[in-house]
């Protein structure tokens, strides 16, 4: 149990970076091989505000995430919008070229650099202890709770935005058809990079929350690579598929790295992807689909 | 300009398009093999190395650049023709019914290792293959990361991280490991995989190959087997960059799980890309940029300000650059200028812009309905 929760933890980690990945490919269908990069410059913006800057914890967090949500625009703008249109080899390329960009380009910033660095947070990480002494331990600790919780705040939130908003509306729109939504009246072009700066807000949101257990440095954008096991499993392009797909990862990755040999925990992410992509490859809550020529 | 009369079907699939191939790439072919005697041993290497990495790129390139199929797992199979050719010429082959453990020469042995790089890539084709785009990237990208941790576990194979000796390799008393006898047999090797697939290229099977990268459902409504062809595409771009992968062994003379990772595996997709996508040329193209670029850096560093040559991660950033403007303003990479640049120079005076002018695109789904 006590790893159940570490791993719920963990996974809800990569169920919010494989949020970002599921709502770029869904509206757009770009799949972006950067979202960790994403998730990493807005750790080092908080970092940035929080540390540098010396602001309070929340509003540099706050800050940090309205910083990423114009950085994501800024991308879709500068990278995307050109090769629009171009076969999917291509845009995949870019978003790759885009991440070496960004990962080498943290290392350059003044202040920032190659080291690694931590954020305190309001939250201790100390264990809390869940059931009475006599049931056995269970401990959670105060990060762990900031994750998970702010984790949920995040769905309710988007699924809000997405169906009682017009611009979320629109997206939905621009997702199932962009010809049918472009001719509708929808700007496609800036709803997708509207889609972008979300995607970027909530990786950053990923990253801040993921500092505090595994410190910011120029490459944990690697950790955003495990999101895509999670977001195949869950079906690529489906939005509770994502959540649900990066707990369940988290959870096996956990008992791996605890029940098999060394060795298990990195790979088990991607032997599970191996094995869903062989067996049911529309992920678990990924609709059947036949081709319309 | 030169004007090509075709009369029959043999000259439309002739290698030689016309008579100027024979001596340009004759020229060639002779400078390459004078190289030994005009360059000094490090420029040898250096090419060496090159011709390495461009057979890698062909596999690569009949995969990505004429099948349409993107892997971001090709150093897994690098990996394994490099493993496979280390261990069957270094420590050998132990099978249970036999005392001395079965040694073979790299005449032997890199045939082997292509062909089980290849057998590699098959088995992870198949069922990989019913899938498309994206999920293709990703599963061979799963792929790639489980084989680049069996590497660095299964030591009493490949001694993991403390790295694994590879033997030097003989015929007779000529050391083919280093120096000019590798430089050929590179050479050879490079000539004979480019040949291969040319030939490849010009036979039913490359051609549905293309076919499934245009449209994989023309091809399907032309009687192209899908699953088939793209296996074996799958196989033989697996096979052809093992070959590469037991080359590179010798080169380095010393295999860690760390030159096989998912960098390398982008280094390669990088390599096709700039080089230019879907042409051969591309990939010798791509090979000398991913080889010339950290060379070419190193000297540019002596000409700009230290505060910006010493920065640690201008390396990658600058590949990145590269990477993202060669996509953005000239989808066909430096084959795709070299073209054009040619053209201009053939239809002086009255070249015209247009004529490379790329059609506006439209976002085509690739969405299943």
């Amino acid at each position: 149990m006590q790893l159940v929760i570490g791993g719920v933890s963990i996974g809800c980690i990569y169920a919010l970076v494989a949020l970002g990945f599921v709502l770029i490919y869904k509206a757009t269908e770009v799949v972006n091989f950067a979202q960790g990069e994403l998730m990493m410059l807005g750790a080092f913006l908080a970092y940035t505000f929080i540390f540098i800057l010396g602001w309070n914890y929340w509003i540099g967090a706050a800050a940090a995430i309205v910083c990423m949500f114009f950085a994501g625009n800024l991308v879709d703008r500068v990278f995307l919008r050109p090769v629009l249109g171009q076969p999917q080899f291509s845009i995949i390329m870019v978003t790759i070229g885009f991440g070496y960009m960004a990962r080498s380009g943290a290392t350059m910033v003044p202040g920032w650099g190659a080291e690694t660095y931590a954020i305190s947070t309001p939250f201790s990480s100390e264990g809390i202890q869940l059931v009475p002494e006599s049931m056995g331990s269970l401990v959670i600790s105060e990060t762990d709770i900031s994750v998970i919780v702010a984790t949920i705040i995040l769905c309710i939130v988007l699924y809000a935005f997405f169906t009682h908003t017009r611009l979320g509306v629109a997206m939905q729109a621009s997702s199932q058809n962009q010809l049918a939504a472009y001719y509708m009246g929808i700007p496609v072009k800036s709803v997708f990079s509207m889609i972008w700066g979300i995607s970027a807000a909530v990786a950053a949101a990923a990253g801040i929350l993921l500092a505090p257990t595994t410190l910011i440095d120029a490459n944990m954008g690697f950790i955003g690579l495990k999101a895509f096991p999670a977001a195949v499993l869950g079906g690529f392009g489906s939005i509770p598929g994502a959540v649900v797909g990066g707990l369940i990862i988290g959870i096996i990755e956990t008992l791996a790295g605890f029940y098999l040999p060394p060795g298990f925990k990195n790979v088990a992410a991607y032997v599970v992807l191996l094995i869903v992509l062989v067996v049911r490859p529309q992920g678990l809550f990924g609709q059947k689909t036949g081709k319309r020529v | 300009m030169r004007f090509l009369f075709k009369t029959d079907y043999n000259q439309d699939i002739r290698i030689a398009k016309h008579s100027g191939y024979y001596w340009s790439y004759g020229v060639l072919l002779l400078l390459v093999l004078a190289a030994p005697l005009l360059l000094d041993s490090y420029y040898i290497g250096q090419m060496t190395q090159l011709y390495i990495v461009a057979i890698a790129g062909l596999g690569l390139m009949l995969l990505a650049g004429y099948t349409g199929l993107v892997s971001l797992g090709h150093a897994a199979f690098f990996g394994i023709g490099a493993y496979t050719e280390a261990v069957l010429t270094g420590a050998g082959l132990q099978l249970p019914f036999m005392e001395e453990p079965l040694v073979f020469s790299f005449v032997v042995a890199m045939p082997l290792a292509a062909i089980f790089a290849g057998i590699a890539g098959v088995v992870i084709g198949i069922p990989v293959l019913r899938l498309t785009g994206i999920y293709l990237a990703i599963a061979t990208f799963a792929f790639a990361i489980v084989i680049e941790e069996v590497m660095s576990r299964w030591e009493s194979v490949t001694n993991g991280y403390t790295g694994l000796l590879v033997d030097s390799i003989y015929i007779g008393d000529i050391d083919f490991s280093s120096g000019e006898p590798f430089y050929f047999l590179c050479l050879g090797l490079l000539i004979l995989v480019i040949l291969f697939s040319i030939n490849l290229l010009r036979s039913p099977t490359g051609r549905a190959m293309m076919a499934i990268r245009d449209s994989e459902i023309s091809a399907q409504s032309m009687g192209v087997n899908l699953a088939r062809v793209k296996t074996t595409a799958f196989g033989i771009s697996a096979g052809i960059t093992g070959l590469a992968g037991a080359l590179f062994a010798h080169k380095l003379g010393f295999l860690s799980p760390e030159s096989f990772t998912v960098l390398q595996s982008l280094e390669f997709l990088v390599l096709v890309v700039v080089g230019g996508i879907g042409s051969i040329h591309g990939a010798i193209f791509g090979a000398m940029f991913v080889l010339a670029l950290p060379q070419a850096l190193a000297i540019a560093k002596d000409y700009v300000p230290p505060e910006i040559g010493e920065m640690p991660g201008i390396e990658p950033f600058i590949f990145g650059l590269i990477l993202v403007l060669v996509i953005i303003f000239e989808p066909y990479g430096i084959y795709g200028r070299w073209l054009k640049v040619k053209h201009y120079f053939q239809m002086f005076p009255i070249y015209k812009k247009a004529t490379f002018k790329r059609q506006k695109a439209y976002m085509k789904s690739e969405r299943l309905k």
